[in-house]
């Protein structure tokens, strides 16, 4: 049904995004919780900086990260010596970029989610002999789960479709980071090869619609057991 | 025992309050809204910290500012009854009213409160399907499981109607006479107050105007202003010596002093409050003869006091203080000055069932 070329892509992107949703999941709860409840100088500073990858052309991203994390990087060379890790032009770059840019939006998602719950349940949790860490782990994250799951289906969306970083970053090498996107893209620039990319683009959509739909469900579960209390 | 004694700057008004509650029984914050009742619960609590003071409760120290002590909230050990209920949202009611218990063996047992407070039809509902005074009984209930040394309610009433409220004072009533437990009440509510409160805590301006038994704040004229200005009135503590079912009437009696009331469903022996209203007082010289007036006490005036509406105060010994309110005109016809003798009379049907107040095993200390 599906070629070995197409499935490597498929296989590649799915966990590509899986481990960059993963990666920045607890990150993306750390800044939300920062910038909704919390007060300190630069704080603007760091809403504007999380938010940079929305704004600025995804290749200025990719490049970023190629300074960073190359071998010479600052970053890179760190991870190099100390961990034998290489992240330039593999897959763990891949996720990386994706991360990166799909953070934005899950911080965004969390962040509203969080902000509405309402502060006087903590408060009534504290009384009720509560610490902090308890009351944040059975009251304020089970009232903000649907923030937290919104957020999670758009990382993952667009670490699905993530292009531009990609391929600044880590380049287009088949089996390490060529994800269907970027695959999509080489079979458009092939002779012959528009019926392929016509396949990867359905396919494409088919695991977009796949995920809208999941979350969509889980979602629907979620407000059931929150207004349900059951 | 509870002591407060705290201040916080607070924009432009300040809260200074100091007073001490008994060990048992219900210590009742009163005072118009914006008096800064609830800051003052939530800082016993230590939702909010005062800039100085100290806060102690059963000889345990929660906030002293001089010795640098401050307990975190979940470390008070208070229950906090909100006003508006506060019932987690996600969580069915067995699960809100196990939030704050400790282990399976708390001090306060969980079939217990849910026998007490009738809450066993509602264990599996979810809170958004409970009306205001079921979910005011699960609040209470959640609190009461936290086995706390001290219930925190602030206004638990003031966002029911008349009916629901009627429903939840017996309950509360017997959470003071059954578990014992002090209870910091605030409210705005003149028949609250008769009907639970032993220690009667006055708040104006963020600062205590007065602290005393309520028998003893309602009768003084000073307070009026405070105290008076819906529905002023003295409140006087009695027995029950009999029923007369037949006449309908019930006779209460207390230090020489009997007074004659409509029916009352209440065994013999146990202690009633009753409110006698200042407009419902009427003043004689002479006893008066075949009157349908049933109560007539004797009695010597103490203090008189002119309103700004036209109006005399007259507070009358008659072996407890009554508070009666006649026009000017009667004033100065029957001249009444302290130490005049004169006759009280006080319907009995003006005595309703509205204000009275069990005071049945009550612990004193």
């Amino acid at each position: 049904m599906l070629t070995p070329l197409e499935i490597e892509a498929l296989g590649l992107s799915l966990k590509v995004a899986v481990a960059s949703v993963v990666f920045s999941l607890p990150l993306g709860l750390a800044a939300a919780w920062l910038l909704a409840r919390r007060a300190f100088p630069g704080k603007s500073l760091v809403d504007g900086i999380i938010h940079l990858p929305l704004v600025v052309p995804p290749v200025v991203v990719g490049y970023a990260l190629l300074v960073l994390f190359g071998r010479r990087g600052p970053v890179g060379a760190w991870l190099y010596d100390i961990f034998g890790v290489t992240i330039a032009f593999t897959w763990k770059g891949a996720a990386i970029a994706a991360a990166v840019m799909a953070f934005p939006l899950m911080v965004r998602a969390m962040r509203l989610s969080l902000e509405a719950v309402d502060r006087r349940l903590e408060s009534a949790a504290r009384t009720l002999g509560a610490g902090r860490i308890r009351a944040f782990l059975t009251i304020t994250l089970p009232l903000m789960a649907p923030g937290i799951l919104a957020g999670v289906v758009l990382a993952f969306a667009r670490a699905l479709g993530e292009f531009g970083a990609t391929i600044t970053f880590v380049s287009n090498i088949p089996g390490e980071t060529r994800t269907l996107p970027i695959a999509l893209y080489t079979l458009t620039q092939t002779p012959d090869g528009e019926a392929a990319a016509a396949r990867l683009a359905l396919i494409a959509v088919a695991l977009a619609l796949a995920a809208v739909i999941a979350s969509e469900w889980l979602a629907r579960r979620l407000a059931r057991r929150l207004g349900g209390g059951a | 025992m509870i002591e407060v004694d705290i201040r916080r700057r607070l924009g432009d008004t300040c809260i200074d309050a100091a007073f001490t509650g008994a060990a048992g029984g219900i210590t009742a914050l009163f005072g118009r809204s914006g008096a800064g009742k609830t800051m003052i619960v939530n800082m016993l609590a230590g939702l909010e910290r005062p800039d100085s003071g100290r806060i102690a409760v059963d000889g345990v120290t929660l906030f002293d500012s001089g010795a640098g002590i401050e307990l975190a909230p979940e470390a008070r050990r208070l229950g906090y009854v909100f006003q508006e209920g506060r019932l987690f949202p996600h969580m069915n009611v067995r699960r809100n009213l196990a939030y704050g218990m400790k282990g399976k063996d708390g001090t306060v047992a969980f079939d217990q409160v849910v026998d007490l407070l009738d809450l066993r039809p509602l264990l599996d509902r979810a809170p958004r399907t409970l009306s205001g005074g079921e979910k005011q009984r699960v609040a209470i209930g959640r609190a009461l499981l936290a086995s706390p040394r001290l219930l925190l309610m602030d206004e638990p009433l003031a966002s029911l109607d008349g009916p629901r409220k009627a429903e939840i004072l017996p309950f509360i009533e017997r959470l003071r006479d059954e578990f014992a437990i002090p209870i910091v009440y605030v409210t705005h509510a003149m028949d609250e107050i008769v009907r639970l409160a032993d220690t009667l805590v006055i708040v104006s301006g963020g600062a205590v105007a007065a602290v005393g038994a309520v028998e003893e704040l309602m009768s003084r004229l000073d307070l009026r202003p405070l105290t008076g200005r819906y529905e002023a009135g003295s409140v006087l503590t009695l027995t029950v010596q009999g029923h007369d079912a037949d006449a309908a009437v019930s006779r209460l009696a207390q230090d020489g002093l009997a007074v004659t009331v409509p029916l009352l469903d209440a065994p013999v022996g146990e202690s009633i409050r009753i409110r006698i209203r200042a407009r419902d007082v009427s003043l004689a010289l002479r006893p008066p003869e075949d009157i349908s007036i049933l109560n007539v006490f004797a009695g010597t005036v103490t203090e008189v006091s002119d309103r700004k509406d036209g109006q005399v105060d007259v507070l009358v010994d008659i072996g407890a203080t009554l508070w009666a309110r006649v026009t000017r005109l009667a004033a100065q016809r029957l001249n009444l000055v302290p130490g005049q003798q004169v006759h009280a009379l006080v319907r009995a049907a003006a005595i309703d069932r509205g204000s009275l107040g069990r005071r049945g095993k009550r612990v004193d200390g």
